[in-house]
C-alpha cells in the first residue's frame, strides 16, 4: 500500500511538469491551431530565468576579511554579494536562498514577453501555413533558443538550490518519506493549473477563447477581435511553460537541452490527451507521469526488463491505436 | 430490379433523424433526379451509396451485391464514381495527370506498385486520358495546375476524371452549383452526350430545376430524410404536395 | 538515356559529374594555404556527404511525394548500422552482403513500424513514429544490450567467429572493411603543384551507390507509383473515391524509405564498422528532416544538396574556433578585431547548430521549396532581366486566358 502511494508520488512531480507543458501545448493548439515544437525551449527559458536571478543576486564585490591573512600574507579577500549590503546580512542571504521561488516574479513578465514577440513576431504568419511547416518552424526557432542559451550560460547543468527550509523531507505518512520541494512543485503545479481553467471558466475573456477554440470562424463573426485574445493566451501558455521551468530547478539542475527531452515527450502527452482538450492534457501528464514511476519500481524491471524506458511510447502507441483522438480528444482536430 | 436498390435506411447524427426509412430504386441507363430542400438529407444518402457514411439500418445494393461494409475504394471499382458537391481534385497536380489517374484505377485495380517504369511510356493511359479532356474540351489546358483552374473548370475536370472510369453509374452532387448560366448549359449538354454516347446510369442531386427537367427521367423528392413521391417529370411539375414541401421548405 | 528523359537524364549526369570529381571540387584551396580549412575533400566526409544524401533521397521519397511527416527515420538507420556490424562480426569483412542485410532488416522493420503508424495520419503518425524510433533507442540502450552492446555501442573484436573471413588479420589486429578485397580504408593521394586531392575506396563506393539511389529515386519520382504518392499528398478523399487505396500505396514509399535509411546505415557501418544507439536517437531522425527540407521536399536533387550544405557545415563550421576568427580579422585594428570576433564567434565552432537553426528558419519562412527553389528564383531573375520588357509582357499575357 505505501508502496504504490510512493509510486504515485514519485510520479506526481514529473505529471505535474508534463502536465503544464502540455496545457500550453494544447492552449496555443485549441486557440491558434499552430503546433508549438518551441515549447520545450520556453520551458526551459522559464528555468534559465531562476539560474539568472540566481546570478544576479549573488553579484558581489570583494571586501577584506579583518585580522586575516592568505597564504601569501596579502589581506584575505571575500565576496560580499550586494544584496547582503542593501538589506542586511540576514535578510540578504534569506533572498539568495530564496531565489527559485523569487524567480517566479521575475519569470512571469520575460515569458509574456517572450510569448508576445514570438506570436507576433513569427507564428502569427504561419496560422495559414500547413502543420508541417509550423513545426519545421517552431523547430528551427527551438534549436536557435537552446543554443542562445547554451552560449551564454554554457553546456553543463547549472545548479539552482531550492530554499533550505523546503530542501528536507517530509514524513507524508508514517513511513513514507518524501522530498519537501517535489511536494511543493505538485501544489504549485495545481495551483497554475486551477488558475488557468478558473480563468478560461469565470471571465468573459476566458468564454470567449473557449468559444473560438470550438469555432473561430463564429466567434469572429459576431466582430470580436479573436486575434488579440489570442495573442495574449499565446502568452500565458509560454508564461505557464516558463512556471513550470523555473520551479523544476531543484528536481533537476537546468541546462540547455531540458526543453527538447521535455518536449518529446509532452507531445506525446497532449497526443494521448487529445489535441485540443484540455483536461485531456492535464489527465494524460499526470497519467503518464505516474505510469513512468510505476514502471520503474524494480518489481516491474526485472518482469518486464526496459519498460521503465518505453512505457510512455508504449502507452501512447496503444492510445492512439485504439482511441485515435486521444483520452479526450473532439473529431475532426488535426487529422489531416 | 435496379442497378441501384436502397432499402429501408435510416441514419441519425445525434438526435436528427438525417434519413428516414428511405426506400430508393434507380433502372439501369437512366438519369434520376434527387431533389428536396437544403438539408433534406440528399448528400447523406449519396455519402450512403459511396461508403462514406454507413447507415444504421437497411441495405443498400448496387448490381445485385450489397456495397454496405465495404470501403469507398471498394465501391468505386464496383462500378460507382462520385461528383462531389464542393469540386474533389488533385490540386497539386496537372490536369493532365488528373485524369490519368482513374485510368489507372480502371487498368490496374486498388493498388499496383509500378515504380520503375515511367509515366510517359504509358501510353494506352496517356491516349485515354487525352481523349477525355478532349471530350470535355480541356485539352488545351491538360498542362495547367488543376488548383489554378476556375471553378467551373474544376468541376468539369472533376467530372471528366469520374467519366474517365467508364463507371456504371454516376452520382453527382449539385454539380452546377455556382456556375454561370451559359456553363450549366454546357454542363447539360456535356452530361448529355455522355449519356447518349454510353451505357450509364446517372443519379443527380440538383436544386435547379432546369438542370432536373432537361435531363432526369425519374424524380424523388426527399423531404425530412424522407421520400416524399418518386415521378416522372411531367408528373412531379405539377404535383401538389411537392409543391408545398418543397416550396414550404424554401420559403 | 536509362530510360529518363532529356531533363532527367542531364540531372543524373550533373550529380554523376559532382560525385565522381568531388575530390577535386571539394579542394579548391591548396593544402598550405590559410584557406585550406574550408576543404572539404577528404574521405570521412566526402563519405559522410554521400551517406546522408542516400539517406536524405530515401526520406524525400516518403515525405515529399506522400507529405507523411515520418519523425523516426534514424530507427532505420541504426538498425540498418547494427545488421551490417553483425555481418561483421559473424560472416565476414565483406561490405557487399552486410549492405543488403542492412537494407532487407531496415526494410523489416519500416514495414512492421510504417503499417502500425500509417493507421493514422498528420501530427498523429509524426507522433507514433517518434514513439517508435524513441523506443527502438531505448531498448537498443538498455534491454537489447546484447543485440547491441549498450552504451558502449557495437563493434568489432577479436574474437568475432567471421566464418566465411578470419577473425584476426595477418598481423594480429582486426581486420579492416572491404569490396571482395579492396579495402574500403585505402586512399591514393595525388600531389599537383600545392595541391593535394586524396582518393578514397571508400568514397567512391558510397559515391557509386549513392548514384543508383538517386537514379532510382528519379525513376520513382517519374513513375506511375510516384504520381500516385502525389496525388495522396494532394487529395485522399479524392483518390479513395477514385477507386485506388491510399494505404499500400504509402506503405510502399514508407518501407522504400525505410530501406534507404538502412542502405545509409549499412554504408556508414561499411566505412567505420561500429554502431551506437544515438545514431537512432529522434534529433538524428530531425536532421535528415532539416535536411530535407533545407535542400527542398518533393525535388529531386534539394535532399542531396540539404545533406551536403548541413554536412559541409557542421564539418567545416564547428572547426573554427576563436584563435582561427582572430586570424581573419587580424588586419583590423585591434578594438574592431575583437568586436568582429565576438559578433561571429556564436555562429562558428559550438555553436554551429545556432546558425543551422537560424538558416532553417530563414528557408521555411522565406523559401518554402528549399534551396532548389531558391535556386530557381534566381535563375528567373536572371532570364527576366536578359529577356525585353516586351517578351516578358507577352509572358505574361500568355498565362492569363486560363481564367
Ligand atoms: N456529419 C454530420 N454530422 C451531423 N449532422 C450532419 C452531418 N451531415 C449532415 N448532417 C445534417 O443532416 C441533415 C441533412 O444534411 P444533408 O447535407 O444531407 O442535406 P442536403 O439535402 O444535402 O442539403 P443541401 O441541399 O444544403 O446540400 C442536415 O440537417 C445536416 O445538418
Ligand atoms: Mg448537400
Amino acid at each position: 500500500m505505501d508502496a504504490i502511494l510512493l509510486q504515485i508520488l514519485n510520479g506526481l512531480d514529473k505529471g505535474s511538469a508534463y502536465a503544464l507543458i502540455a496545457l500550453g501545448l494544447t492552449l496555443i493548439f485549441g486557440t491558434l491551431g499552430v503546433v508549438n515544437f518551441a515549447h520545450g525551449a520556453l520551458f526551459m527559458i522559464g528555468a534559465f530565468c531562476a539560474v539568472t536571478l540566481q546570478r544576479l543576486l549573488s553579484l558581489s564585490h570583494q571586501v577584506e576579511v579583518p585580522g586575516q591573512v592568505d597564504f601569501l600574507g596579502n589581506p584575505l579577500m571575500a565576496d560580499v554579494p550586494y544584496v547582503t549590503d542593501w538589506f542586511g546580512e540576514a535578510t540578504g542571504n534569506a533572498i539568495i536562498d530564496w531565489s527559485v521561488p523569487l524567480a517566479i516574479l521575475l519569470t512571469i513578465p520575460v515569458m509574456l514577453l517572450v510569448g508576445y514577440v514570438m506570436e507576433r513576431g513569427l507564428i502569427k504568419h504561419f496560422y495559414k501555413r500547413p502543420h508541417a511547416d509550423q513545426i519545421l518552424v517552431t523547430f528551427g526557432l527551438a534549436i536557435v533558443l537552446q543554443e542562445i542559451v547554451k552560449y551564454y550560460y554554457g553546456a553543463n547543468p547549472i545548479q539552482t538550490p531550492a530554499p533550505e527550509a523546503l530542501s528536507g523531507v517530509a514524513q507524508v505518512l508514517p513511513g513514507v518519506v518524501y522530498p519537501i520541494w517535489r511536494i511543493v512543485y505538485f501544489c504549485f503545479a495545481a495551483l497554475i493549473i486551477s488558475g488557468v481553467f478558473a480563468f478560461l471558466q469565470f471571465t468573459t475573456f476566458g468564454m470567449v477563447v473557449r468559444a473560438g477554440m470550438a469555432d473561430r470562424e463564429t466567434v469572429g463573426l459576431l466582430g470580436i477581435d479573436i486575434d488579440k485574445r489570442f495573442t495574449f493566451m499565446f502568452g500565458l501558455a509560454a508564461a505557464v511553460a516558463g512556471l513550470a521551468g523555473v520551479m523544476y530547478g531543484p528536481i533537476n539542475a537546468p541546462n540547455y537541452h531540458m526543453g527538447m527531452d521535455f518536449l518529446v515527450l509532452s507531445f506525446v502527452v497532449v497526443v494521448v490527451g487529445g489535441m485540443g482538450s484540455l483536461p485531456g492534457a492535464v489527465l494524460a501528464g499526470f497519467l503518464l507521469g505516474i505510469l513512468e514511476s510505476f514502471a520503474s519500481t524494480t518489481w516491474a524491471t526485472t518482469t518486464l526488463p526496459g519498460i521503465n524506458q518505453i512505457i510512455i511510447y508504449l502507452v501512447a502507441i496503444i492510445i492512439l491505436l485504439t482511441r485515435p483522438r486521444g483520452l479526450m480528444g473532439r473529431k475532426g482536430v488535426m487529422e489531416d | 430490379m435496379g442497378i441501384l436498390e436502397v432499402k429501408g435506411v435510416n441514419k441519425r447524427f445525434g438526435g436528427l433523424q438525417a434519413l428516414g426509412d428511405v426506400n430508393l430504386s434507380v433502372e439501369e441507363n437512366t438519369v434520376h433526379a434527387i431533389i428536396g430542400p437544403n438539408g433534406a438529407g440528399k448528400s447523406t444518402l449519396l455519402n450512403c451509396l459511396v461508403g462514406k457514411l454507413i447507415p444504421d439500418s437497411g441495405s443498400v445494393s448496387f448490381a445485385g451485391q450489397s456495397v454496405l461494409g465495404r470501403t469507398p475504394h471498394e465501391i468505386n471499382q464496383m462500378g460507382i464514381s462520385r461528383v462531389f458537391q464542393t469540386p474533389e481534385i488533385f490540386g497539386d497536380l496537372t490536369v493532365y495527370e488528373n485524369t490519368m489517374i482513374p485510368c489507372f484505377a480502371r487498368r490496374d485495380g486498388t493498388f499496383k506498385l509500378n515504380a520503375i517504369g515511367s509515366v510517359g511510356s504509358q501510353t494506352d493511359i496517356r491516349d485515354q486520358a487525352m481523349a477525355m479532356l478532349e471530350d470535355v474540351n480541356m485539352a488545351d489546358k491538360a498542362d495547367v495546375h488543376a488548383a489554378s483552374l476556375s471553378r467551373g473548370d474544376k468541376r468539369r475536370l472533376e467530372m471528366a476524371m469520374c467519366l474517365a472510369q467508364e463507371p456504371k453509374m454516376l452520382l453527382l452532387d449539385e454539380p452546377t452549383a455556382g456556375m454561370a448560366r451559359a456553363d450549366t448549359n454546357n454542363t447539360i449538354d456535356l452530361l448529355r452526350e455522355i449519356k447518349e454516347k454510353r451505357d450509364i446510369t446517372i443519379a443527380i442531386i440538383e436544386h435547379d430545376m432546369h438542370v432536373v427537367f432537361s435531363l432526369a427521367e425519374r424524380i424523388t423528392v426527399l423531404a425530412q430524410g424522407t421520400p416524399l413521391v418518386e415521378d416522372t417529370p411531367e408528373n412531379i411539375k405539377g404535383h401538389p404536395k411537392v409543391q408545398e414541401a418543397y416550396l414550404g421548405g424554401h420559403g | 538515356m536509362l530510360g529518363l528523359n532529356k531533363k532527367d537524364t542531364n540531372l543524373l549526369l550533373v550529380v554523376l559529374a559532382l560525385t565522381m570529381l568531388a575530390p577535386f571540387i571539394l579542394n579548391p584551396f591548396p593544402t598550405d594555404s590559410g584557406l585550406a580549412q574550408f576543404n572539404a575533400g577528404y574521405p570521412d566526409l566526402m563519405q559522410r556527404f554521400a551517406i546522408f544524401g542516400i539517406f536524405a533521397i530515401g526520406f524525400n521519397i516518403l515525405f515529399g511525394l506522400t507529405g507523411y511527416l515520418s519523425f523516426g527515420h534514424a530507427a532505420f538507420l541504426g538498425v540498418g548500422s547494427y545488421s551490417a556490424v553483425w555481418m561483421f562480426k559473424l560472416l565476414s569483412m565483406n561490405i557487399l552482403p552486410a549492405i543488403i542485410l542492412s537494407v532487407i532488416i531496415a526494410g523489416l522493420f519500416a514495414l512492421v513500424i510504417g503499417y502500425v503508424s500509417l493507421r493514422r495520419s498528420g501530427i498523429y503518425f509524426s507522433i507514433l513514429t517518434l514513439a517508435f524510433a524513441q523506443m527502438s533507442f531505448a531498448l537498443a540502450y538498455s534491454v537489447l544490450t546484447p543485440v547491441t552492446n549498450g552504451e558502449t555501442g557495437l563493434q568489432l573484436t577479436l574474437s568475432d567467429p567471421r566464418i566465411l573471413g578470419s577473425s584476426a588479420a595477418a598481423d594480429g589486429s582486426i581486420p579492416v572493411t572491404n569490396l571482395f578485397g579492396l579495402e574500403m580504408r585505402s586512399a591514393w593521394d595525388m600531389a599537383v603543384g600545392p595541391w593535394t586531392f586524396t582518393f578514397s575506396a571508400g568514397y567512391y563506393f558510397c559515391a557509386i551507390v549513392l548514384l543508383v539511389a538517386f537514379y532510382l529515386s528519379i525513376r520513382i519520382f517519374r513513375s506511375p507509383f510516384g504520381m500516385m504518392l502525389r496525388a495522396i499528398k494532394s487529395n485522399q478523399t479524392r483518390l479513395n473515391y477514385t477507386g485506388l487505396n491510399p494505404k499500400p500505396y504509402t506503405l510502399a514509399a514508407f518501407v522504400i524509405s525505410g530501406m534507404y535509411a538502412g542502405l545509409a546505415g549499412g554504408l556508414m557501418a561499411a566505412m567505420d564498422p561500429l554502431a551506437g544507439a544515438e545514431r537512432m536517437q529522434w534529433t538524428a531522425s530531425g536532421e535528415v528532416v532539416l535536411m530535407t527540407i533545407l535542400g527542398g521536399a518533393g525535388t529531386l536533387i534539394g535532399p542531396v544538396l540539404g545533406a551536403g550544405m548541413i554536412k559541409y557545415f557542421e564539418n567545416i563550421l564547428s572547426k573554427i574556433n576563436e584563435s582561427v576568427l582572430h586570424g581573419w580579422f587580424a588586419f583590423m585594428p585591434d578594438g574592431l578585431e575583437d568586436f568582429f570576433v565576438a559578433i561571429v564567434y556564436p555562429f562558428v565552432g559550438k555553436g554551429w547548430h545556432l546558425t543551422l537553426g537560424i538558416l532553417f528558419m530563414l528557408v521555411v519562412i522565406f523559401l518554402p521549396g528549399g534551396l532548389v527553389e531558391g535556386g530557381q528564383r534566381i535563375g528567373a531573375a536572371f532570364r527576366r532581366k536578359g529577356k525585353k520588357a516586351g517578351g516578358a509582357e507577352a509572358e505574361a499575357a500568355k498565362q492569363q486566358p486560363g481564367e
